[in-house]
């Protein structure tokens, strides 16, 4: 499938359509979709429509920049006006969004079209996309697992050629997870760069929009479109000689599979051959993170739904209900000490970042799991697979720093494994200029 | 409030809501509040 710097490049050659690339993603949804269940709405009739509009303006010399008539899908827990955004739940049965989110609204105004919504985890509380309303997505490489989640339907999408990118959102790894299952790269802007107006929240305190692509220039051309910066153009590469990368192995390192290990190892080692100086460092706090993810997480989704809960709970998937239910009996005292450890780790975390461009950990302990896999062995011990989803993932959303994950090659039986790139808070440029010049190391072991 | 007063009243509410399913989460729940009060970075009225 074409990239979207790639389908530009013949765009203005005249080489190929808007019309025809939206009509390849169609094809491959017709094709996949009851298989791989990554869409719940397909709008081909609007996609088709945009498309030749979008045809009409660049033959008009109306050029709108990197993303004019680019076919994308977004998360359906995005508002799209006229549509209704479902957040995967019955309990948004009748829901018509009024208006756009902001998001979408920079995305039009980009000329990107727009040819569906996809799957995800329910109210994105989850890490699996198991528990949706409209069943679970599956993954492209193996439609036996997991595409990973919250975003699931749209990693799935991408992988599977339907779409050229997508929008997700992130608020323990909703982004990364799904795009290391699938081989694909993830970006989690900097906290609040980027509008969550618009979106349904799950956590006010750590949710983030951003894209999932086939490769980093195209997930900078998406971010900075989803900044209201239509026309930016990829940075120029630059070299990976005498880049600081700091690995951090204490907890990061400590459960991890044996493949994943094996290609994470290979990516220090190449990164370092590449003449990258690559040092060793802990963050003191990372083995709370989980504790202070859910003590401000929970609470945050606790208040959202503690109307639905009461009013409507059958509407719920049986395991997103008891969960959201778990959340409404947190201590006000044990939410303000979290915030304590939120404060603590960003400190940590920047500490680490004073010396170096970039932190790299791996993205998954695990390859995409099984669907129904209520656990999985590692390293010879068996471990919850929602415990290992979010365990790389969500110390950056307490954070707040920005992360790209991006493929680092595959395990013995072909899932891909991922690698995250962290960097430094409001310079998530510097970091997608990091991740450009590690990219052809990383992603081709 | 300790955690296992706290553990003990919301399973015991949960358990009148008809929610046994939850007592096994709030079990899980409880250990990870215990790992965040025992923190060094938790505020303390002594120091």
């Amino acid at each position: 499938m074409m990239t979207i710097e790639e389908f530009g490049r013949r765009l203005r050659a005249r080489e190929v359509s808007a019309e025809q690339a939206t009509e390849a993603c169609l094809q491959r949804i017709e094709a996949e979709n009851a298989t791989l269940n990554a869409f719940i709405r397909v709008t081909a009739d609007d996609a088709r429509q945009a498309a030749r509009e979008r045809d009409r303006e660049l033959a008009a010399g109306h050029d709108r920049g990197p993303l004019h008539g680019v076919p994308i899908s977004i998360k359906d827990l995005i508002d799209m006006r006229g549509l209704p955004t479902t957040a995967a739940s019955r309990v948004r049965e009748g829901h018509v969004a009024a208006r756009d989110a902001a998001v979408i609204t920079h995305l039009r105004e980009a000329g990107a079209v727009f040819v569906g919504k996809t799957n995800l985890h329910e109210f994105a509380f989850g890490t699996t996309n198991e528990d949706s309303a409209f069943g679970p997505a599956r993954n492209p490489k193996d439609p036996s697992r997991s595409p990973g989640g919250s975003s699931g339907g749209s990693a799935a999408s991408v992988a599977a050629g339907m779409a050229l990118a997508t929008i997700g959102t992130d608020t323990g790894g909703s982004i990364r997870i799904p795009a290391a299952a699938c081989g694909i790269v993830g970006l989690k802007p900097t906290i609040g760069e980027v509008s969550t107006d618009g979106v349904v929240p799950l956590s006010r305190t750590f949710d983030h929009v951003g894209p999932l692509a086939q490769n980093v220039t195209d997930a900078f051309l998406l971010f900075h479109a989803l900044l209201g910066d239509h026309i930016a153009a990829p940075p120029a590469p630059m070299p990976l000689h005498g880049v600081r990368i700091a690995v951090l192995r204490k907890y990061f390192c400590d459960v991890l599979d044996e493949d994943v290990r094996a290609r994470f190892e290979e990516a220090v080692a190449r990164l370092r051959d590449a003449g990258v100086h690559v040092d060793e460092i802990a963050i003191r706090h990372a083995d709370l993170v989980s504790a202070i993810y859910l003590h401000i997480s929970l609470p945050d989704a606790a208040a959202y739904h503690a109307l639905t809960l009461d009013t409507m709970p059958e509407r719920y998937t049986p395991n997103v209900r008891m969960r959201l239910e778990m959340s409404r009996y947190l201590l006000a005292e044990d939410y303000a000490r979290a915030l304590a450890g939120r404060d603590a780790l960003r400190r940590e975390v920047d500490a680490a970042l004073a010396q170096h461009d970039a932190l790299l950990v791996p993205t998954l302990p695990i390859p995409a799991p099984p669907i129904g896999a209520a656990t999985v062995e590692v390293a010879g011990q068996s471990q919850q697979v929602r415990a290992m989803m979010l365990r790389l993932t969500q110390p950056f959303n307490v954070s707040g720093h920005p992360v790209v994950s991006m493929p680092a090659g595959t395990t013995r039986t072909g899932l891909p494994v991922g690698v995250q790139l962290v960097g430094c808070r409001q310079q998530t440029d510097a970091l997608l200029r990091i991740a450009l010049a590690c990219e052809p190391t990383i992603s081709k072991l | 409030m300790t955690i296992e007063a706290w553990l003990k009243a919301a399973i015991a509410d949960a358990e009148t809501r008809k929610l046994p399913e939850l007592k096994a989460l709030l079990e899980a729940l409880a250990k990870s509040t215990t790992a965040l009060r025992q923190a060094d970075f938790n505020d303390d009225a002594r120091r």
